[in-house]
């Protein structure tokens, strides 16, 4: 288990997302509208859509390539269609911004 | 993070095993932890495209399936170039050649099959070969450079492929075989003669009914004895007499085996926790060596693996394609003629096309056709379906009859087959429809929709959704009203008049004011919203791209890899030399990996890094050319009385013109346009959704078309004199489509639901088109362009930028 510092939250808008690489591992990093920060694979179970693309309305986002919704907390996909996707640990200082990650 | 994950070893890293691996992860992610032994050198690589490389259509590196990054990505670790040697089934443990011993909690076998060698005298010499992997496949690419010729023995499907290859790299070859006609387990006699004489014709020769006795030479093979006295002369023989299942290990192992490792229906030996799947399994005494059913065993095996519940596999009815370029041959089932069956055929050796359905008990049993394959998917579902086709046979034969096209919806669904895709966006079959319907309760499109994923994506498959729905719901159909998406039941136009007379003005508002049940929308009312609010108060309205789709956001088309297109705006597409270079040099030095011309008369450059998008429209300095957005896409153009010696008028000037009015605009939906120069209309103008075709003397004005889902015709909306007229009723009709269609609907769509009259009619009067003009024109005075606002914006900038390096803390 390692802890990193991979942000601020100034780096994400409202409803938007950021990405970033750990080893070969992409990460997608979500700032929800009630201001919680989440993390996931950056990675449709499906076919690879790139997640931190997608659209999020309420704490799922949007598969931007076939509409595929994911939970972003529990990582679930939503029915219809079925999958998981790995989310990982964050922690906001809210002092200094700082977002961290627990992989 | 996971309890302790059971260890799964697959023996074997070829299509059967590792298909089964993919569908496990699909299924149980992270129950296991996954190692993999194969003896070739080479990641999971697609057998069946030998051929394709043999041929030179195809490198190696094109038919691997799984490369070596997707064994990392699942963290399975893979071991090449190692042979399981045993298996300790009571420790549970595997040793390979190499030393290495690994203990499983599951085992799958996936040994495949080895090429059966005849055991001829002569067989050891250098030269004589299978078909079976890449280095066969090496060797007869080498030789073909130093010999002439090459032998195979065997007519059947891999000995003809194998021939065609040989063909392909200059070699004369001839196929030996036993029988008195080739592919005879494939296919009938009328067929195999009409595919031998195609394959002479290819300058393939046969040495038919011919029993090898044995190989000659001294180190290398020289000839080829037959048992009756005749030799062949040859510099290579290809032995493609068929495979047997690799089952040394099984049978070392004390697994039950007769000519595969003996299987139940759920791919299981008769050792606990040890399973087999693909050519070295045998299944209700049947091991297959096509890739179907072990597709079919693997996705079973897998639900076994993942706890999942399967009825389990039950055998497989096997249909073979042959492909050899240029021939086509399909057959499936019992395609001879058995006591009690009755077959219909077709031949026309005019087109070269042959045809046979073979029938028991009203069931079709069996089919071969050559020539023209396109009905084998449909007759092959029939024949695993076994469904009755009495009456319909000669309609199977001849194809579909003029009647059938016209009976009512109804009855054509009726008559199609469960596994035909209705829904071919997200591959829903009719079959799936229907269980929908009948078990799932689904008594709406919506929720047949949120059930399957019918209609879901493109919805061009709708009138069929709905025409199963009536068939299979009949008096149940609930008409649910429905809304605009799952968050609400108001529609369109209630929904806009609710924002007009609360004056809500933002997504937000809307949301919580007309009760959602979704608190933040979803990815089609967020949009649909969005754009109402926008086209409502085009001076207050701040648009929300957080509402916008992907491509609208980013101000590119996302493509199937995460990487983006750039389509800068060519207008009327017309360029010049100077901005030809400016796009080439831009390409080149992002190194651009596909620069396509796009059907609209303009350049998409493909395969672009996000992080790259912004620099590469500063050194473009062009507009957007929208090509990724609910807007003014293109305007198609002639060359016009420019150059053209038809031209009547200046097509070029008039597109050039509109594409400057329009662009920028935000629209229901996509919106194209072309203008002819002439009634030749060689811009395809009548299949656009505002098209103008230039007559002497004036300009004809076209409205609804559309080349895409549902091709339409455009209509006729009226004939003008003046370029200034042609302006002023295309902003007519475009704003009062923007005020009156829904989001997503296009005017093709749009024209049918309102009738053209009524378009006509609202778009009369001079006055009703200039103040709709002005309107339109308040909207575009507010647009800017989206590329040089980003560009100069580091706050929407720095969405296009990967996070830096992450620290350890």
């Amino acid at each position: 288990m390692t802890k990193m510092l991979v942000g601020n939250l100034t780096d994400i808008d409202i409803r938007g997302s950021r990405k970033f690489k750990v080893g070969d591992k992409e990460i997608a990093l979500f700032r929800l509208s009630g201001g919680e920060v989440l993390a996931v694979e950056n990675k449709c179970p499906h076919k690879g859509g790139v997640l931190s693309e997608g659209m999020v309305c309420g704490s799922k986002v949007h598969c931007p390539l076939h509409d595929w919704r994911i939970d972003l907390h529990s990582g679930a996909v939503q029915a219809p269609d079925s999958g998981h996707v790995t989310t990982y640990e964050v922690e906001v200082d809210h002092s200094s911004g700082h977002i961290y990650l627990t992989i | 993070m996971s309890a302790i994950r059971k260890k799964l070893i697959l023996v074997g890293n070829g299509m059967a095993g590792v298909r089964a691996i993919e569908h496990l992860l699909k299924l149980a992610p992270e129950a296991y932890e996954i190692t993999i032994f194969g003896s070739e050198p080479h990641p999971n690589y697609n057998r069946i495209m030998l051929s394709s490389v043999l041929a030179g259509g195809a490198s190696m590196d094109e038919i691997i399936i799984n490369d070596l990054e997707w064994y990392r990505s699942f963290n399975i670790t893979l071991y090449t170039g190692h042979t399981v040697t045993s298996i300790d089934t009571v420790e549970r443990k595997v040793y390979t050649d190499k030393g290495i011993e690994a203990r499983y909690d599951e085992l799958i076998l996936a040994t495949g099959s080895n090429p059966f060698m005849l055991p001829l005298p002569g067989a050891e010499k250098e030269g004589v070969i299978a078909f079976r992997d890449i280095k066969d496949t090496r060797i007869m690419q080498e030789t073909s450079q130093k010999y002439k010729k090459a032998l195979v023995i065997g007519g059947g499907l891999l000995g003809l492929e194998a021939a065609r290859g040989l063909l392909h790299l200059g070699m004369e070859v001839s196929v030996v075989h036993i029988h008195d006609y080739i592919m005879e387990r494939q296919l009938d006699e009328a067929a195999s003669v009409m595919l031998r004489k195609e394959l002479e014709e290819q300058g393939m020769k046969f040495l038919l009914k011919k029993q090898s006795e044995a190989i000659l030479g001294k180190k290398r093979v020289k000839g080829l004895l037959f048992t009756d006295g005749e030799v062949a002369e040859t510099d290579l023989i290809v032995m493609a007499v068929g495979i047997k299942p690799n089952i040394e290990l099984a049978r070392k192992s004390s697994i039950k085996i007769n000519r595969g490792i003996i299987v139940n229906d759920y791919l299981e030996t008769n050792i606990p926790g040890i399973y087999a799947v693909g050519e070295c399994a045998e299944h209700r005494g049947i091991a297959y060596g096509l890739v179907a059913p072990l597709y079919e065993q693997g996705a079973v095996l897998a639900k076994r693996l993942a706890g999942v519940p399967t009825e389990g596999y039950t055998g497989s009815i096997t249909s073979t394609k042959l492909k050899v370029s240029g021939v086509d041959v399909f057959s499936a089932g019992q395609f001879t003629e058995q006591p009690g069956s009755r077959a219909l055929r077709y031949q026309d050796e005019i087109d070269g096309v042959y045809k046979k359905l073979v029938i028991q008990d009203d069931k079709l049993i069996g089919a071969v056709l050559f020539g023209d394959t396109n009905d084998g998917a449909q007759l092959f579902s029939m024949i695993k379906k076994s469904e009755n086709i009495k009456g319909k046979e000669k309609e199977l034969l001849l194809g579909i009859s003029g009647d059938a096209l016209a009976s009512p919806k109804g009855n054509r669904l009726e008559g199609m087959a469960d596994d035909e895709i209705i829904c071919g966006c997200n591959g829903v079959s009719k079959g799936a429809i229907a269980e929908a319907i009948q078990s799932g309760g689904c008594t709406s499109v919506g929720q047949i929709k949120a059930c399957t994923k019918a209609s879901a994506s493109c919805g061009g498959c709708k009138p069929l959704v709905e025409g199963l729905l009536q068939l299979y719901a009949g008096d149940h159909v609930v008409t649910v009203k429905e809304g605009i998406c799952g968050c609400t039941t108001l529609g369109r136009d209630e929904i806009v008049a609710e924002i007009k007379r609360m004056e809500l003005k933002t997504v937000k508002e809307v949301i919580n004011v007309l009760d959602w049940s979704n608190e933040e929308g979803c990815a089609k009312c967020r949009p649909s919203l969005n754009y109402y609010l926008g086209m409502l108060w085009p001076e207050e309205y701040v648009d929300e791209k957080e509402s916008r789709y992907t491509n609208e956001r980013y101000h590119a088309n996302i493509q199937k890899d995460g990487t983006y297109s750039v389509v800068p705006r060519i207008y009327g597409g017309v360029t010049s030399p100077a901005e030809l270079i400016k796009i080439a040099e831009v390409a080149a030095k992002f190194k651009v990996p596909l620069v396509k011309f796009t059907g609209g008369q303009r350049l998409d450059l493909l395969g672009v890094k996000k992080e790259d998008l912004p620099k590469m429209w500063e050194e473009l300095d062009m507009a957007s050319g929208h090509a990724y957005g609910k807007t003014l896409r293109t305007v198609k153009t002639c060359v016009g009385s420019t150059y053209c010696r038809f031209g009547t008028q200046d097509a070029l000037g008039m597109g050039i013109r509109l594409e400057k009015a329009f662009e920028r605009l935000n629209t229901p939906g996509k919106v194209k346009l072309a203008v002819s120069g002439c009634p030749r209309n060689c811009a395809e103008a009548t299949i656009k959704d505002f098209g103008v075709v230039a007559i002497d003397g004036g300009w004809e004005l076209h409205i609804g078309g559309n080349g895409g889902v549902h091709v339409r015709a455009t209509d006729l909306l009226c004939v003008v004199k003046t370029d200034d007229e042609v302006l002023e009723w295309a902003s007519a009709f475009l704003q009062y489509y923007r005020e009156n269609a829904g989001w997503n609907e296009r005017t093709a769509q749009w024209v049918e639901r309102v009738g053209l009259d009524s378009i006509k009619q609202a778009l009369e009067l001079k006055e009703e088109r200039l103040a709709l003009q002005e309107r339109i024109q308040k909207t575009l005075s507010l647009t800017t362009d989206p590329w040089k606002q980003i560009v100069n914006e580091p706050e929407l900038r720095k969405n296009f930028e990967e996070l830096s390096q992450p620290e350890t803390v």
